[in-house]
């Protein structure tokens, strides 16, 4: 079933209204929450009260719009600097992994190799379960030795950026292996043979040639970040990423203020995604 | 020189090994001996396989485990029959612009958090949501309908939560399908079904098996589809999970469901990749 | 008796261009039929009208009698050998060969009887365990061909199956595909812009420009009697110059070049006026190379020029002769040896008959 194999026209009609239902059917829970960010209602659903940008930019009760409700852009921030130091962490390791497995034959590159994929098949939970163990069992055994209280192996930030760094640096090192296989190696070496040291062959012409990898791995480790819950909520401590506050949120009840705060999040992600789409053009 | 490389190949090792070994490796065989220690005074504890009889030992936590791994099982089935299609569509059959117009547009979902995405499902399953009010303007309903909390609504949200993972890997291979292959198979007598069975699904199965294990995964770890659109007595393993650490605070038990967790879901992938004759390195490294 | 492949007036519009515009041919039972042409000029379009990937804007096309148009490519009694071959690289070389017999619904051991035979008519028999990527590109090339064979169809159509190969297995299997065809005995319809392959292994041969036809004939017709100045100039090596014609006396002319050169020469298609413009083709080795000028007396054309280049290249040695005026002009040396010693600058005698020639209207 390729356009040059003659089909029935009833079939193709089929095919394509399947395909559109399909697109339907993921663009349908997006749009809707889209769409009642501007709902002049206490809630997010039927019947229409009418448009108000009040989810945005209200500021007296019982309609305080996103921009002046303390919590959540609080947890916007605290958010924005998980993904961040994910990000960075994650590319920084991912960027020297894709060099070892590139560069350097030696005994148990397989084995390594497959660890470093596991993480992907890991539940997100038991990633954070585990270092939720792993760290208090650390920080107890300081107490009890040393008499030394580890504030930063206490759930908090450390952990959720531990947390998700654990599984997101696979990413980012599949991400910047996959570009750094297509380097030819040549070139690097014309490099050397013009005068230049290894270090300097690698930072004038290996890593240019990767920069998108490393921007795009980077986007994308920050967004992985940025909706991250599952291992999250297991390392979470006072300081709330925003998810886990929409969580907290969502189960005391939804006012059009989550579809706000959704909506501008679909934005944010949609102007990153673009972003990296435009750098991997180049 | 040689000694140049040899400090690069250390400098390049050294971050791999910590993170394998201090967020991954250590933690795990960590949280597997907290699930082999038994309280038994306050402060004293005893090396025994006491969590894990505890386990066995009480039907909801076994019939929550197995309907757990059945319903991602499910999940992951009804995401690769509704997924094939599609992919096919955008590889095949969809050309130039609309092609990566399609593909983008999978993508979108997955840039968004799936908090968001389930947010969404909930607007429009619930009892006061836009399903409920559209049935009941039609007159096919006479009051709202409650289609939340019911497997029916955590299945639909687990597909779509995990849709992307099953496309983009079956996108890409049945791109790298040659359509003079399909061409030969037809030219050779072949009808659309014998193709498919033949030729497109064979060469699709890398695809196949590493999306249906990430959506597997997925599925098996997720904690917020089911605790927001899933029923009060649809529990799910995961909930399990985060009430004996948060809620009971009974690590000991908790790491025991982890680390059953984990059996179940690297057996299963095992023996995914068993019975398709694929290994890791090639779904999962490309 | 039923040529075994008819097209009559096939024509292929894709939105705005025409790909194949009205081409008509038959081909004979059991004869090797090629269509010669550069990348673009239709070729492609045609095969996969004939193998039923795409569907003719107009025309037809019949099959022992019978017309294609709306039969399923599957259902068509041609199958084709793809241009990259397209072996199922998932399945070993007897499920590919094979691969037809079991959609016809036959037995597994007849299925196994027969792929055994049609090995061995290959020559590569026992190979039906391995997988395409483990064949050399002669054996894949021969694989494929079995894959079709096997099926007994009545039209093979191959879609430059020699492209990917390199040099040396490309002139082993012009030789191979031949006789691969006498010994199946079906029809081979072959499609190539190398014009090599087709004059070697060809029984007719159509030259495809711009979706049409110029000429179909056979390869000595092609080589000797080119109808087009596109034929002429794009099957073998042609001095070609312009001019203007001035004297016609049948079929013969005199034609003056820019360069203010008088050449006879004929024309071999359509007559030609006085003071018209025309193109003249003339091929490297119908020009004689002379120490003497007296050798060349019964040709029409006789020329005093030196050599300007050697271009050596064993038995198709040729050299570059400057005149006193006027262009280059590429000559053959006899293989006798007699000029082996020629050096560059050295003074030489060229002639040539102008019935040896093809002229015909210049184009734009």
């Amino acid at each position: 079933m390729i356009p040059s194999i003659p089909r029935p026209r009833a079939v193709r009609l089929i095919y394509n209204a399947y395909v559109a239902l399909f697109f339907f059917y993921l663009a349908l829970p997006l749009a809707v929450v889209a769409v009642f960010a501007f709902n002049d209602s206490q809630f997010p659903s039927l019947p229409w009260e009418g448009f108000t940008w009040n989810w945005f930019f209200g500021d007296e009760r019982p309609m305080i719009g996103v921009f002046h409700d303390r919590s959540i852009l609080r947890s916007i921030g605290t958010s924005a600097l998980v993904g961040v130091c994910v990000a960075g962490l994650s590319v920084a390791v991912g960027t020297a992994n894709a060099f070892l497995f590139n560069r350097y034959q030696f005994r148990g590159r397989s084995v390594l190799y497959v660890l470093m994929l596991l993480p992907l098949v890991i539940p997100g939970i038991v990633l954070g379960i585990s270092i939720l163990v792993f760290s208090s069992t650390v920080a107890n055994g300081l107490w009890d030795r040393v008499g030394y209280d580890a504030e930063i192996l206490r759930p908090g930030l450390v952990l959720v950026v531990l947390g998700q760094f654990s599984f997101v640096t696979t990413i980012t090192t599949l991400v910047i292996s996959a570009r750094l296989q297509k380097f030819d190696r040549t070139l690097e070496e014309a490099a050397l043979n013009l005068g230049a040291d290894r270090l300097t062959a690698i930072r004038t012409i290996t890593l240019p040639y990767l920069a998108p990898a490393l921007i795009g791995a980077g986007v994308v480790a920050f967004l992985m970040s940025f909706e991250n819950f599952n291992t999250t909520l297991m390392l979470v401590g006072s300081d709330a990423p925003l998810t886990i506050t929409m969580f907290d949120r969502l189960k005391e009840g939804s006012t059009p203020l989550l579809n706000a705060v959704s909506l501008l999040l679909m934005v944010g992600s949609s102007l990153l995604a673009l972003v990296m789409i435009a750098f991997q053009r180049r | 020189m040689a000694q140049g490389t040899k400090l690069g190949f250390y400098l390049l090792l050294t971050p791999l090994v910590l993170w394998l070994g201090l967020l991954i490796i250590i933690p795990h065989i960590d949280m597997a001996l907290l699930s082999l220690r038994e309280r038994v005074g306050v402060g004293e504890y005893a090396t025994s396989l006491a969590n894990y009889r505890g386990f066995f030992g009480e039907p909801i936590y076994m019939w929550t485990f197995l309907r757990t791994a059945m319903m991602s099982m499910l999940a992951t089935v009804v995401t690769l029959i509704i997924a094939f299609p599609v992919s096919y569509y955008i590889a095949k059959i969809a050309k130039g612009r609309v092609q990566s117009v399609l593909f983008l547009l999978c993508l979108v979902p997955f840039w968004v958090s799936e908090l968001v995405r389930t947010f969404g499902w909930m607007i429009l399953l619930r009892e006061t949501g836009l399903f409920s009010s559209l049935l009941q303007w039609t007159g096919l309903a006479d009051g709202p309908v409650e289609m939340l909390y019911n497997d029916v609504a955590m299945m639909v949200g687990l597909v779509y939560t995990s849709m992307l993972f099953m496309v983009v890997p079956l996108v890409t291979m049945l791109e790298s399908l040659d359509d003079a292959v399909i061409e030969a198979g037809y030219d050779l007598g072949g009808s659309g079904a014998s193709v498919l069975r033949e030729i497109v699904i064979p060469h699709a199965m890398p695809g196949i098996v590493s999306g249906s294990i990430v959506v597997f995964m997925l599925s098996l770890g997720n904690y917020l589809t089911p605790t927001m659109l899933g029923g009060k007595d649809s529990l799910w393993f995961t909930e399990l999970i985060y009430s004996q650490f948060i809620v009971r605070f009974n690590w000991e038990l908790g790491a025991a469901f982890g680390f059953m967790l984990l059996i179940l879901s690297s057996l299963i992938v095992w023996v995914t990749l068993r019975l398709t004759g694929q290994t890791l390195e090639k779904t999962m490294g490309s | 008796m039923t040529p075994d492949l008819e097209c009559q007036g096939l024509t292929k519009q894709f939105d705005e261009t025409t790909a194949v515009r009205g081409v008509s041919f038959s081909v004979a039972p059991g004869s090797f039929f090629s269509i010669l042409g550069p990348s673009g000029c239709g070729k492609t379009t045609i095969m996969r009208m004939i193998a039923g990937f795409l569907e003719p804007t107009d025309g037809d096309i019949r099959i022992k009698g019978k017309s294609m148009l709306n039969v399923a490519p599957n259902k068509r009694p041609v199958n084709m050998v793809f241009q990259h071959l397209a072996l199922f690289p998932m399945m070993n070389v007897a499920d590919n060969i094979g691969y037809g017999l079991r959609r016809k619904g036959l037995g597994k051991s007849e299925i196994a009887r027969k792929v055994g035979e049609v090995l061995d008519r290959i020559g590569l028999p026992g190979i039906e365990t391995r997988k395409p990527d483990e064949l050399s590109g002669g054996q894949k090339q021969r694989v494929a061909i079995a894959r079709c064979m096997v099926l007994e169809p009545d039209v093979l159509l191959l879609d430059e199956p020699l492209g990917a190969l390199d040099l040396k297995l490309r002139e082993r299997m012009k030789i191979e595909l031949k006789s691969l065809q006498a010994e199946f005995d079906t029809t081979f319809v072959y499609i190539t812009h190398d014009q090599s392959e087709a004059l070697v292994m060809s029984d007719q041969i159509a030259v495809m420009n711009a979706g049409q036809f110029e000429q179909v004939g056979s390869a000595r017709d092609l080589y000797y009697r080119p109808k087009t100045a596109f034929v002429a100039g794009f099957v073998g090596d042609s001095n070609r110059w312009r001019g203007t014609v001035e004297r016609v006396d049948g079929n013969r002319i005199a034609l003056r070049t820019a360069d203010g050169m008088l050449i006879a020469g004929a024309t071999q298609g359509a007559p030609l006026a006085t003071g018209s413009a025309a193109e003249i083709f003339l091929r490297p080795e119908a020009v004689r190379v002379a120490q003497d000028a007296a050798d060349l007396a019964h040709f029409d054309n006789r020329l005093r020029g030196e050599v300007s280049s050697l271009l050596f290249n064993g038995a198709a040695s040729r050299i570059l002769v400057r005149g006193e005026s006027g262009p280059e002009i590429e000559v053959t040396l006899p293989q006798s040896g007699e000029f082996a010693n020629l050096t560059k600058g050295a003074p030489v005698h060229i002639g040539w008959s102008g019935d040896q020639t093809a002229c015909f209207a210049a184009g734009s």
